[in-house]
């Protein structure tokens, strides 16, 4: 809501600055977006006549003219406007004069003549940012008066950010009740004289809808000349208020909507065929907007129709048909209520907004419909002359205000201030409604143009800010102490993060919508969860993996000369279930680069499979997960593996796959992982296990085995075997070599082995590594080395 | 023969010139070996009568005693001249960087969520997590948004179909909370949300932590003394201004927002806060019965409040970050900068 403050204040004059004016109504929730001058500070400039205009002797494109500024004798100017006329009035910057931007206007010759002042444009004034030739202004401008009062420049425009609550203030009539209520200050009147009726309105109305409609009027007016000019005043109140004057009739019915929050609708009067019905529209219905945007009804959307089928959107916006136009001469006014329903989410189903749809589907008063009328006929007589029809008025059901018991003692409790009952009242009757004391608290029935008091609830919100927020202090809240439970077998997303930070990993956000043809290719099960309205086709399917935002960060940053990349994210991956959808929380990471960040006396080498898979095992630390080898789409089929936890698949790492590499132009192939987040989450509060007295015997155990045999397959075994007093058993060395036969690997295992009872003997301990053995010799055909 | 004190001077004399320690241990041998000189003369004590034995062993005793100490005293010497020596070689440019690996570091809206974790959580309250993808009907209706209804329009909201969005904020959680739980209840919400829009100052993601507590003693002006509280803590400024201004939600009634005197420019007017002094940083109020009553949750002997702040939004007055759309672009060069 747009409108200048001194219209406001015509109505309501409170004895506060602008600075405080604008401060008391963004404190009671009207918020003053913005604050603007209508022109810019100068000094010197009054309204001018052109007396007379003759050419400059040296110039052909200069005038020197002979300027009335209604002071001593007329002053000589130099002026190079191509819009001069002899009669003209327009602004006069005199000597002394300071313009915006610095300019000073001095006695000075201009081609060899003498100037005393320069005649004004609107630019120069600083009233736009470009305008070409004089600011001409109108025949009753009084000569010599300040060209700031006379186009009262003075002046500042408030923007107000309403909230969807309060409708009432989308008027400059709403908002200055606002400011009276806030400030204990008198509101002005609006005196509207209802029209002489000079003959009946002939048009008959129908609603065949009264619950989307309860009250439609309209009346015919015949005009005597619309090409009228819309007065000064008005055109500049408009203009203030963001609209650009068009015709008297069009004007008018914008003027009171800004004024009083009533939205109008004028139909040509000839254009219109027969009867007015307000209907739902039939299915498929066509109407051509006012604004040419041809529109397919259907059979939710309430509009006025006559004999030719639908011509207007009601509520919304006007047909194109009988749209008022410069030829028109009688207009048939209508001025309604539609209820919200009716209007809610009509405008942005048919991608439209406007005025009328904003109002109405917020709530407009519903007593107000015939004052908008009357104030529009008397304005439109005013302008254009004419006589006015009689009122045509269906009236159905109107909406009602039902009586809400308002309890102090509530009031109280819910804001924890003290507030006397008697001050209560009387902030309340500073809203225009009726209150009646009654056992227990208040009655209180809202008045019909606030749609937002229902309940208590909203009565207390209405005492508070009037009341002043700021004027309820900060108090600590008081309620029992108690400890929350921490569980300690659990870790928290920022301790899962705090490992990978430790880890040389840095922490990135993506978005969670991604392109599909990222999912494509790096996704398992590409997802199939998009959206109906993505903000681009680059953010248009939900991600069934982290790997897609994990790749373009990589992409990102080595475009950006950072060659080595270790990130990880925590966030959710969506897919499709039976019932809606899963979103499944997920933590994935990827490295490239070296190994190590470059430093001395190391020999860059880079990242690898193992490299990662130990960033994963310290994840995994406590939890017995097992890797093996398996396929996936997106990662090379001999350097990946899928991750279980008791044989259910939590996750994925391995290189991303050379035709991959290739793709993405990659130097080197980066290393991934993805994992569900729930199992890290999962950890277990330790216990004890007692540790022997006795050393600990390490044992090396190497065999020769098939190359493709895993070996995790070998230590699984050996562990699963649970040979009593092993403690440890662990790989430490893997080799290939010529001096092993073709196909076969050795294999070196530590293990350790303890008794908590005593010192084992020799005998013990090579019975014990002779289980391990055997269980290697017979289940995997392996040779001691 | 050679007699004592000569021997004993030459001793004194020829194993402090030595400086090497095989020779010295020759050196030895020559004074205190089987056949060294000493030696020698303590074999030969026997040859002499009774009665001059005891003088002339004491006196053989106090030569060797004396070439003993002088041995050890050259291999203490050697030894430490080694040690030097080998220090002097061992030592290094103690001002070289560690090697391995260094940490990497969390983002800053994870950090930023960290931090506001921490202040609520020692307040008790809870921490909850709920769908990105979420119902229409917890998304809105349930929070006292029907359908048509202007606010709708405020969200501009994502759909997956006509009945799923991606939530528009974390207050969805408000009702999935009290769901599950009888009050009173005292928990924060964090998570991400989206909105389409994407512009200089919106991303189509970001993140709100929700903050609801239902009990009997709630009210207004402990909501003003809680966030005020907080928003002191988390910018450590005591003397951080705070104001509260009606304002609208559809799930709360009295509704406020709340502005803090601006931290760039102590409310002397900058860009940052349009040259207000004031910075909006979040909406609140107290949670509409229309949310409590179908819930089961008596509204008349509990009373609610609900707030909800932009993650980003503190992140980027926290650490001056200019554009908001840094946090999701993950240049390194920018995240590295919050380790």
């Amino acid at each position: 809501m747009k409108f200048s403050e001194s219209w406001l204040r015509s109505r309501v004059n409170p004895p506060l600055s602008s600075d405080a004016l604008a401060h008391a109504l963004t404190m009671a929730g009207l918020e003053v977006e913005a604050r603007e001058a209508v022109a810019p500070p100068f000094t010197g400039v009054v309204v001018g006549q052109v007396l007379s205009a003759e050419k400059h002797p040296q110039a052909d494109r200069l005038k020197l003219l002979s300027v009335d500024v209604g002071q001593g004798a007329p002053l000589a100017i130099v002026c190079g406007a191509g819009n001069v006329v002899v009669g003209m009035k327009a602004p006069c910057a005199v000597v002394g004069a300071q313009l915006p931007g610095g300019l000073e206007i001095k006695a000075a010759k201009v081609r060899g003549v003498e100037s005393f002042g320069m005649m004004c444009s609107e630019k120069e004034l600083g009233l736009t940012a470009d305008s070409e030739g004089l600011l001409v202004l109108t025949s009753n401008a009084i000569v010599g008066s300040n060209i700031r009062d006379h186009l009262n420049l003075d002046d500042q425009l408030f923007t107000l950010k309403l909230t969807p609550n309060r409708a009432d203030c989308l008027s400059v009539t709403g908002v200055a009740r606002e400011v009276a209520a806030i400030t204990a200050s008198p509101l002005q009147p609006l005196v509207i004289v209802p029209a002489t009726v000079s003959f009946n309105t002939a048009r008959a109305v129908t609603v065949d809808s009264p619950l989307d409609c309860p009250r439609y009027l309209g009346r015919s007016l015949k005009l005597s000349n619309t090409k009228a000019p819309t007065p000064d005043w008005m055109a500049q109140r408009l203009t203030r208020s963001g609209m650009r004057p068009r015709n008297a009739v069009v004007d008018v019915t914008n003027y009171v909507l800004l004024e009083l929050g009533q939205p109008l609708h004028a139909f040509d009067e000839e254009r219109l065929q027969g009867a007015i019905c307000v209907r739902h529209a039939l299915a498929k219905e066509p109407l051509l907007l006012l604004n040419e945007q041809s529109v397919i009804l259907d059979e939710h959307t309430l509009v006025i129709a006559d004999h030719s089928g639908a011509i207007a959107l009601a509520g919304v916006m006007g047909g194109h048909s009988t749209a008022v136009n410069d030829e028109t001469q009688n207009v048939f006014l209508e001025s309604a209520f539609f209820t919200p329903a009716a209007i809610a989410g009509r405008a942005r189903a048919y991608t439209l907004s406007s005025d009328s749809a904003h109002r109405f589907e917020r709530g407009v008063d519903f007593n107000g419909t015939e004052q908008a009328l009357e104030r529009a006929t008397s304005l439109l007589l005013d302008i254009c002359g004419g006589t006015a029809g009689s009122i045509v008025e269906v009236r159905g059901t109107l909406p009602t205000r039902d009586a809400v018991l308002v309890r102090p003692d509530r009031v109280r409790r819910v804001l924890g201030i003290e507030l006397t009952d008697a001050r209560m009242a009387e902030l309340l009757t500073c809203l225009e409604l009726t209150i009646k004391a009654v056992p227990h608290g208040f009655e209180v029935i809202a008045p019909s143009h606030r749609f937002d008091l229902a309940i208590e609830a909203d009565f207390i919100e209405e005492i508070a800010r009037l009341y002043g927020y700021d004027n309820i202090p900060a108090t600590p809240p008081i309620a029992p102490l108690s400890l929350l439970p921490v569980g300690e077998s659990r870790r928290s997303e920022f301790d899962i993060a705090r490992v990978m930070v430790n880890r040389d990993y840095q922490e990135v956000i993506t978005y969670s919508f991604v392109d599909e043809a990222g999912e494509k290719v790096l996704s398992a099960q590409p997802s199939d969860v998009v959206l109906l309205n993505p903000i681009s086709s680059e953010l248009s399917v939900m991600r069934s993996t982290l790997a897609v935002g994990l790749i373009n960060t990589l992409l990102f940053n080595l475009s950006r000369k950072q060659e080595r990349v270790r990130i990880f994210e925590l966030g959710r991956c969506f897919y499709r279930e039976e019932q809606g959808y899963g979103q499944r929380k997920m933590l994935g990471g990827l490295i490239s680069g070296t190994r190590h960040a470059e430093q001395w006396g190391q020999t860059p080498v880079c990242a690898d499979y193992f490299d990662m898979k130990a960033d994963v095992e310290a994840l995994l630390l406590g939890v017995s997960a097992q890797f093996s080898a398996a396929p996936h789409p997106a990662l090379h089929p001999g350097r990946s593996a899928e991750i279980t936890l008791a044989g259910k698949k939590v996750g994925w790492l391995g290189e991303l796959h050379p035709a991959l590499v290739a793709h993405y132009g990659f130097v080197q192939a980066p290393q991934l992982f993805e994992m569900h987040l729930d199992p890290l989450l999962q950890s277990s509060v330790p216990h004890y296990q007692e540790t022997s007295r006795f050393q600990p015997i390490r044992r090396d155990l190497a065999v020769v085995v098939d190359e493709s045999l895993p070996v995790a397959t070998l230590l699984t075994a050996l562990k699963e075997a649970q040979v009593g007093g092993v403690s440890e058993l662990t790989l430490f060395d893997l080799y290939r070599g010529s001096n092993l036969p073709q196909g076969k690997k050795s294999v070196a295992f530590r293990v350790v082995i303890e008794d908590t009872e005593k010192t084992l003997n020799d005998s013990e301990i090579e019975s014990t590594i002779n289980v391990l053995l055997t269980i290697l010799k017979t289940r995997f055909n392996a040779e001691l080395r | 023969m050679q007699d004592l004190q000569s021997i004993l001077d030459e001793a004194l004399t020829s194993l402090s010139s030595i400086d090497n320690a095989a020779l010295l241990e020759d050196a030895k041998a020559r004074y205190l070996g089987k056949a060294g000189l000493l030696t020698e003369r303590l074999k030969a004590l026997g040859k002499l009568p009774a009665d001059q034995r005891p003088a002339a062993g004491a006196e053989i005793n106090r030569v060797k005693v004396a070439v003993e100490a002088a041995l050890q005293n050259q291999r203490d010497a050697l030894a430490q001249r080694q040690l030097t020596q080998q220090l002097a070689s061992q030592s290094l440019d103690v001002s070289l960087p560690g090697r391995g690996l260094s940490p990497g570091g969390l983002h800053p809206v994870t950090r930023t969520l960290e931090r506001i974790q921490q202040l609520f959580h020692s307040l008790g309250f809870d921490v909850a997590d709920g769908p990105e993808i979420e119902t229409d009907a917890y998304n809105f209706t349930a929070l006292n948004i029907p359908e048509n209804h202007p606010a709708r329009a405020m969200h501009d909201t994502f759909y997956l179909d006509p009945r799923h969005v991606l939530r528009t904020h974390t207050s969805p959680m408000q009702v999935r909370y009290l769901e599950s739980r009888k009050p009173p209840v005292k928990v924060i919400v964090p998570g991400r949300v989206y909105r389409c829009d994407s512009d200089m100052t919106h991303t189509p993601m970001f993140h709100q932590v929700e903050g609801l507590w239902v009990d009997e003693t709630v009210t207004f002006s402990g909501l003003k003394g809680i966030l005020t509280d907080f928003m002191r803590r988390f910018f450590e400024q005591e003397d951080l201004k705070a104001r509260f201004r009606p304002s609208f939600f559809p799930f709360t009634e009295p509704s406020a927002e709340m502005d803090i005197g601006c931290v760039i420019c102590q409310g002397e007017g900058c860009r940052v806060c349009s040259h207000t002094g004031w910075l909006e940083v979040l909406g609140a109020g107290m949670v509409h019965p229309n949310v409590l009553n179908p819930l089961g949750i008596d509204s008349e002997r509990y009373i609610g409040f609900a707030f909800g702040l932009g993650v980003e939004r503190l992140a980027m007055l926290r650490y001056g970050v200019n554009d908001l759309r840094l946090f999701f672009d993950n240049d390194l060069r920018f995240t590295r900068q919050f380790r």
